[in-house]
């Protein structure tokens, strides 16, 4: 009779890396369906080229470092999908193309991989093409046009290496009203219009697929949230300490700064609270500090609206947590038990 | 090592071409980071950096090495500064009078070759020890190494973010340029492109722990 | 001096000695630098200046510098007065005043915008504008000197003096792109905003100092 000895532990829980990613990309796909829903073919185009872009990258990275695949862990596929839901959806493939292998290979492979990761890969990738196409990441087309499931964005098949022909003529031809080709935030910064709250919930406003679906990423993060696949707090920080700095502008000067909710359901603060600041690699562990980290988020994204040269903040201000994150760590370390206050143990 | 042996040893292809490839001051040695991200946006700003760092470099060493039995060693640093300042001063008025649009591209950084390490660490590291045929030549090297260096960055910079190589429009007008790469970040991603093809091309035990491959 | 005790202390007189020498071949190079450069540099300068002035002020060949004061118009040799600004009067092949040329700096997205504009006197507004530095994004923030619906807005540009001379009738001032209904307004780039509110900002700054100072004094210029 043979005995197997084991050392602990002996149930080994399911939520390991591989679990966790699949269920956020699940999550993701209802935001997805409602992008392509949206804006048709060329959203479509561009989700999938981004994807297949990260994944394909990830395997030629491992294999010229000669390590086993790690496409299994889902990490890339999460990238992929992230990016595309940023961009806007008329974006020219082969930007998608560099943006998607600049995500993986600078923002993760160069770190040394999924968890070494200083930064969020997919934030790294737009935040290359927003710097390096700042005309292409800012031209916008209108949603529900007739012909979205039958034709491309001229933008989207632009040749590799060549400018994105100019939409405009295109955009006339689709025959839709007051379309004004600027997001809500470019909209209230520089002509003082607010967006109706009931716009920006149903999606009746040019934005990117993530800045449109404010509700939809919400319950997906809810349901995230409920299966303990995600740090609940991060959100609830970003989204809070987002909301008061709103909030007491607001009381400041009511006729200038919007009310919380817009600044809440507007550009892409939704999705970066529920799917990029949760990012494990890339926020603190501490209770403390992911409150201090969310926080941090919520202000800064405010901050550059309201007094920055850009629109939108939330990429900037993620980044900017992901960056201080090793520090919130070491700050908020928690006591010992057993050990005094540190100062007191003299 | 011991100073008579050294400048003894005659002047030999290496004393040139130890600044071009072996201590690459740019690709190698990393130095001079400063001139090398931020005036680097253009193939001809580039090169004519490296080229007035080049001439800086040749005459200081050059000067250096024909005064180095007659400073004191208390106020050697002292007085390679004041010489380096001086050509640095020599270039900046030859660029005024060569051409104000270049002088305006390039900005203080003409007048911080003064700092530039690579000058000074020559000086210091060869031209005070060698005669002066030899400082020349060496100086030459590295002066040449950091000029292909430049150029380099400056050449990939351009054609990336403005579709050109020394202005002359490369891909036709629907190019989609890279605007990125002529902004700071771009001198950061493109200098580290370099750095990496540099190390593939070399691929020779840099530290006393790497591997012989070959 | 607290020097550590070594045998061989060179003596403070042959230090001394090699500095002053150093010191002497260095100074004579930059001399001899300076003087053989100069008369290149101000000839560049000058170039770099006509080329500025002419390109905002088609059919000008020849230019002035001159300083504008509160006491009145001179030409700006040396230094510049106190509270003076400096213009460039250009003329015409026959000698003629063909317009004025100032320079003006607005706040843009990245740095300062720096432009130099060139005001016709006979219509009291800008005819051309050119940009003398500027660091805004390539692509967006430098479309102020390739658009040209915005460089249309400089064909002329109301600057009129108010009858009293102490500021412009109307200020110049930038709109939203589209919506341009007078002649002292700019139509702004739209995406490039920013960039085109320097502009706009700094042309209304700098002409409302010189032109009132300058504007009652014009007739001196025209000879």
């Amino acid at each position: 009779m043979s005995m197997e000895l084991r050392t602990s532990p002996h149930q080994i829980s399911e939520r390991n890396v591989p679990t966790i990613m699949k269920h956020v990309v699940l999550s993701l796909l209802p935001v997805c369906a409602f992008s392509v829903w949206q804006y048709g073919l060329s959203a479509l185009a561009l989700l999938l080229t981004i994807t297949a872009t990260c994944l394909l990258t990830e395997r030629l990275l491992n294999r010229s470092a000669g390590q086993a695949s790690t496409l299994g862990d889902w990490s890339a596929t999460i990238t992929g999908v992230l990016l595309a839901l940023t961009l806007p959806p008329s974006f020219p493939l082969w930007m998608g193309v560099v943006a998607g292998f600049v995500a993986i290979a600078i923002g993760k492979a160069l770190f040394g991989g999924l968890g070494f990761n200083v930064f969020n890969p997919a934030l790294i990738g737009r935040a290359f093409v927003q710097a390096a196409f700042p005309v292409a990441i800012t031209t916008w087309v209108p949603a529900f046009s007739a012909q979205r499931f039958s034709e491309f964005v001229p933008t989207t098949l632009t040749a590799p290496l060549m400018m994105p022909p100019d939409v405009v003529e295109w955009v006339k031809l689709q025959a839709v009203d007051a379309f004004t080709g600027a997001t809500p935030l470019a909209r209230w910064k520089f002509e003082n219009v607010i967006a109706s709250t009931h716009d920006l919930l149903t999606g009746a406003v040019t934005a990117s697929a993530g800045e449109t679906s404010a509700i939809l990423i919400l319950v997906c993060g809810l349901y995230l949230a409920a299966r303990k696949f995600m740090d609940w707090r991060i959100p609830v920080a970003v989204l809070a300490s987002a909301a008061l700095t709103a909030w007491l502008f607001q009381l400041y000067d009511p006729t200038h700064y919007p009310a919380p909710t817009f600044v809440l359901l507007s550009g892409g603060l939704m999705l970066g609270a529920v799917y990029m600041a949760t990012d494990m690699a890339t926020s603190p562990v501490t209770p403390l500090g992911v409150w201090i980290y969310g926080a941090v988020i919520g202000v800064v994204t405010v901050m550059i609206r309201y007094f920055g040269g850009l629109t939108e903040g939330v990429m900037y201000a993620i980044l900017l947590g992901n960056a201080l994150t090793p520090f919130i760590d070491l700050y908020t370390q928690p006591r010992v038990f057993g050990t005094r206050q540190q100062g007191k143990n003299k | 090592m011991s100073l008579p042996n050294q400048a003894d040893e005659g002047i030999t292809f290496d004393t040139f071409m130890e600044g071009v490839w072996r201590q690459n001051p740019v690709f190698v040695m990393v130095l001079g980071m400063c001139p090398t991200l931020a005036v680097t946006v253009s193939a001809v700003n580039g090169l004519s950096m490296g080229v007035a760092t080049l001439f800086v470099l040749v005459s200081s060493c050059l000067l250096v090495s024909l005064i180095r039995h007659l400073v004191p060693k208390e106020v050697r640093i002292a007085t390679y500064i004041v010489i380096i300042a001086t050509f640095v001063t020599l270039v900046d008025y030859l660029i005024q009078a060569a051409s104000l649009a270049l002088y305006e591209a390039l900005g203080a950084f003409i007048q911080l070759i003064v700092v530039n390490c690579i000058i000074l660490g020559r000086a210091e590291a060869h031209a005070s020890k060698n005669p002066p045929l030899k400082a020349v030549v060496n100086a030459l090297g590295m002066g040449v190494g950091f000029a292909i260096g430049l150029l380099a960055l400056g050449g990939t910079r351009e054609i990336l973010g403005a579709g050109k190589l020394f202005g002359i429009s490369l891909f036709g007008e629907h190019f989609q340029p890279w605007v990125v790469m002529v902004l700071p970040p771009g001198g950061f991603f493109v200098l580290g492109g370099w750095l990496l093809l540099f190390a593939l091309f070399r691929k020779k035990p840099v530290t006393e722990g790497g591997h012989a491959h070959d | 001096m607290s020097e550590p005790i070594t045998p061989q202390t060179t003596p403070s007189g042959k230090m001394i000695a090699t500095m002053v020498l150093v010191a002497s071949i260095c100074g004579v190079l930059i001399v001899g630098a300076f003087e053989s450069t100069q008369a290149a540099i101000a000839e560049n300068k000058r170039i770099m200046v006509e080329r500025a002035v002419f390109k905002v002020l088609p059919g000008a060949a020849s230019v002035k510098e001159y300083a504008a004061t509160p006491a009145g118009i001179q030409p700006l040799t040396g230094a510049m007065p106190e509270g003076g600004i400096k213009f460039y009067a250009a003329y015409d092949q026959a000698g003629a005043l063909k317009g004025i040329a100032a320079e003006a700096a607005g706040k843009g997205y990245a740095d300062v915008v720096r432009i130099l504009y060139g005001y016709d006197a006979q219509c009291q507004c800008i005819i051309g504008i050119g940009v003398v530095s500027m660091r805004e994004t390539p692509g967006i923030g430098d479309k102020i000197i390739t658009d040209k619906a915005f460089l249309k807005n400089f064909e002329a540009l109301d600057v009129r003096v108010n009858a009293e001379m102490t500021a412009l009738a109307n200020a110049v001032k930038v709109v939203k792109h589209g919506s341009k209904t007078s002649p002292w307004q700019i139509d702004a780039i739209a995406g490039a905003t920013v960039t085109s509110k320097a502009v706009g900002r700094g042309i209304n700054d700098s002409a409302q100092k010189l032109l009132p100072l300058l504007v009652p004094h014009i007739a001196e210029l025209k000879s």
